[in-house]
């Protein structure tokens, strides 16, 4: 069980500077994402994208903000959880007892929700019969390529992960690669060796094709795709991958007893505080009149869920506010000389 | 203003006005219209404001951004009519305009 004085969710831009304000305050805090890496929405949708409305940086990439972000936090030794989701909560006395899909337990009297829109989680093909399969033939991410080796994979997708993939695979696997249009978004010296690849039978190409539906009793046997036209084909296959980017769910946190709009959760302006004492939404997945989905307001929102915090951590103990360009007991936690 | 019909999956059919210069997804999202998310608010980097546009109406529509098509790659049942509604901007022309939506934006 890891104690901290505050648990935060999600280690995009809000979460990492509402991190930076916890700790220059003088207060503990981990972080979990379900991502592998930090930076959310910045990192995952947008990293190349420039940004022209964060505050004193009249542009910056989704990856520039994310590592400048990190840099802030440098001082500071923060523990990440990265790859995990947070799944279950539950009120433990004063605290609050969090579980994680890993099997991490945290104990802390602040939850900080910094979800953006949600987890990410990949985005899985329609046809219902899928499910049955998903896991053991049907993989959105491969752990262990070992396993295709000598079979028959049918990959689906036109961005780099799929193209990739088929480019690896073919090394010792029959490669079907399917994409619901002839053009590829993946990079082009990778979509020219799938070319090669193809010339020479190690991958076969359907395009403007879509997966119809899947067959097999117990274990894939074969696929139905459907041309645009709606020609259908069946291929053999022993596994199937979808490479369909990500999409942000709302997830666990939808069950957790907050009173939600849509897919935000509801909070005040003074704390960031949600109906439950002790947790708190900021950026984009918190509500309020007003509210502006902006990386600016994240990091406002962070700032006052971070003070709201303190009561809770250090109950005996009163808030002194202070500036960072005066404060030596500030200047002595980011290991910086005072004057 | 236009008026804009957006039908969901099981047939409901919902009518709104819809300012110029609105996409055709803050229409959706402004009126509560169940069906159109607009997760990323109009970012063109969700695909979820993913609408069936019919063909009559399909060719009046400004073309498609390649970003748009990429973004449609990781929509849920994409067809060859597909739009993203973040990327359609009311205006007088698109009275009358119809748009339908997936069985789900996921």
């Amino acid at each position: 069980m890891i104690k901290t004085d505050a648990l935060i969710i999600g280690a995009g831009p809000t979460g990492l500077f509402t991190a930076h304000q916890l700790k220059i305050i003088g207060l503990d805090c981990e972080i979990v994402d379900n991502l592998d890496k930090a930076g959310g929405q910045c990192i995952e949708l947008y990293p190349d994208k420039p940004i022209y409305d964060i505050p004193a940086i009249p542009e910056c990439t989704g990856e520039q903000l994310t590592i400048n972000l990190l840099d802030q936090l440098k001082p500071f030794n923060i523990n990440f959880h990265l790859g995990e989701r947070v799944d279950e909560l539950k009120k433990n006395e004063s605290n609050w007892e969090v579980k994680t899909n890993k099997g991490k337990t945290f104990l802390t009297p602040n939850v900080i929700i910094a979800g953006g829109v949600g987890s990410f989680e990949p985005r899985r093909f329609s046809p219902k019969e899928c499910a049955q399969f998903e896991d053991k033939s049907i993989f959105y991410s491969i752990k262990n390529k070992k396993i295709f080796e000598g079979k028959t994979v049918s990959i689906f997708g036109g961005g780099d992960s799929a193209l990739d993939w088929a480019v690896e695979l073919s090394k010792n696997s029959k490669i079907n690669l399917i994409h619901r249009r002839d053009e590829f978004r993946g990079a082009q010296a990778t979509l020219d060796k799938v070319h090669e690849l193809q010339k020479i039978g190690k991958i076969e190409l359907f395009t403007k094709y879509q997966l119809k539906t899947v067959k097999g009793n117990g274990s894939l046997e074969s696929i139905d795709i459907e041309h645009e036209n709606k020609e259908i084909k069946n291929l053999k296959s022993d596994y199937v991958l979808g490479f369909f980017g990500l999409i942000m769910q709302l997830g666990p946190i939808a069950n957790w007893g907050l009173s939600l709009n849509k897919k935000t959760v509801e909070v005040d302006t003074e704390k960031f505080e949600t109906n439950q004492k002790g947790i708190y939404a900021i950026g984009d997945i918190c509500n309020y009149p007003g509210k502006l989905k902006l990386i600016l307001s994240g990091f406002h929102e962070g700032a006052l869920a971070a003070r709201a915090c303190f009561k809770l951590a250090r109950p005996n103990e009163k808030y002194r506010f202070e500036f960072t360009t005066s404060s030596k007991t500030i200047k002595e936690r980011l290991g910086v000389k005072s004057d | 203003m236009a008026k804009i019909t957006y039908v969901e999956q099981n047939g409901n059919s919902h009518t709104v006005n819809v300012e110029n210069g609105l996409s055709v997804m803050e229409g959706a999202v402004q009126n509560n219209i169940p069906g159109i998310d607009g997760d990323c608010g109009g970012g063109m980097s969700c695909a979820t404001c993913h609408v069936y546009v019919k063909e009559e109406w399909f060719d009046k529509l400004e073309k498609k951004l390649d970003g748009e098509e990429d973004m449609l790659d990781q929509a849920y049942e994409p067809k060859k009519n597909s739009r993203l509604s973040c990327q359609i901007t009311v205006s007088e022309e698109l009275d009358g305009l119809i748009v339908n939506m997936p069985e789900k934006q996921v």
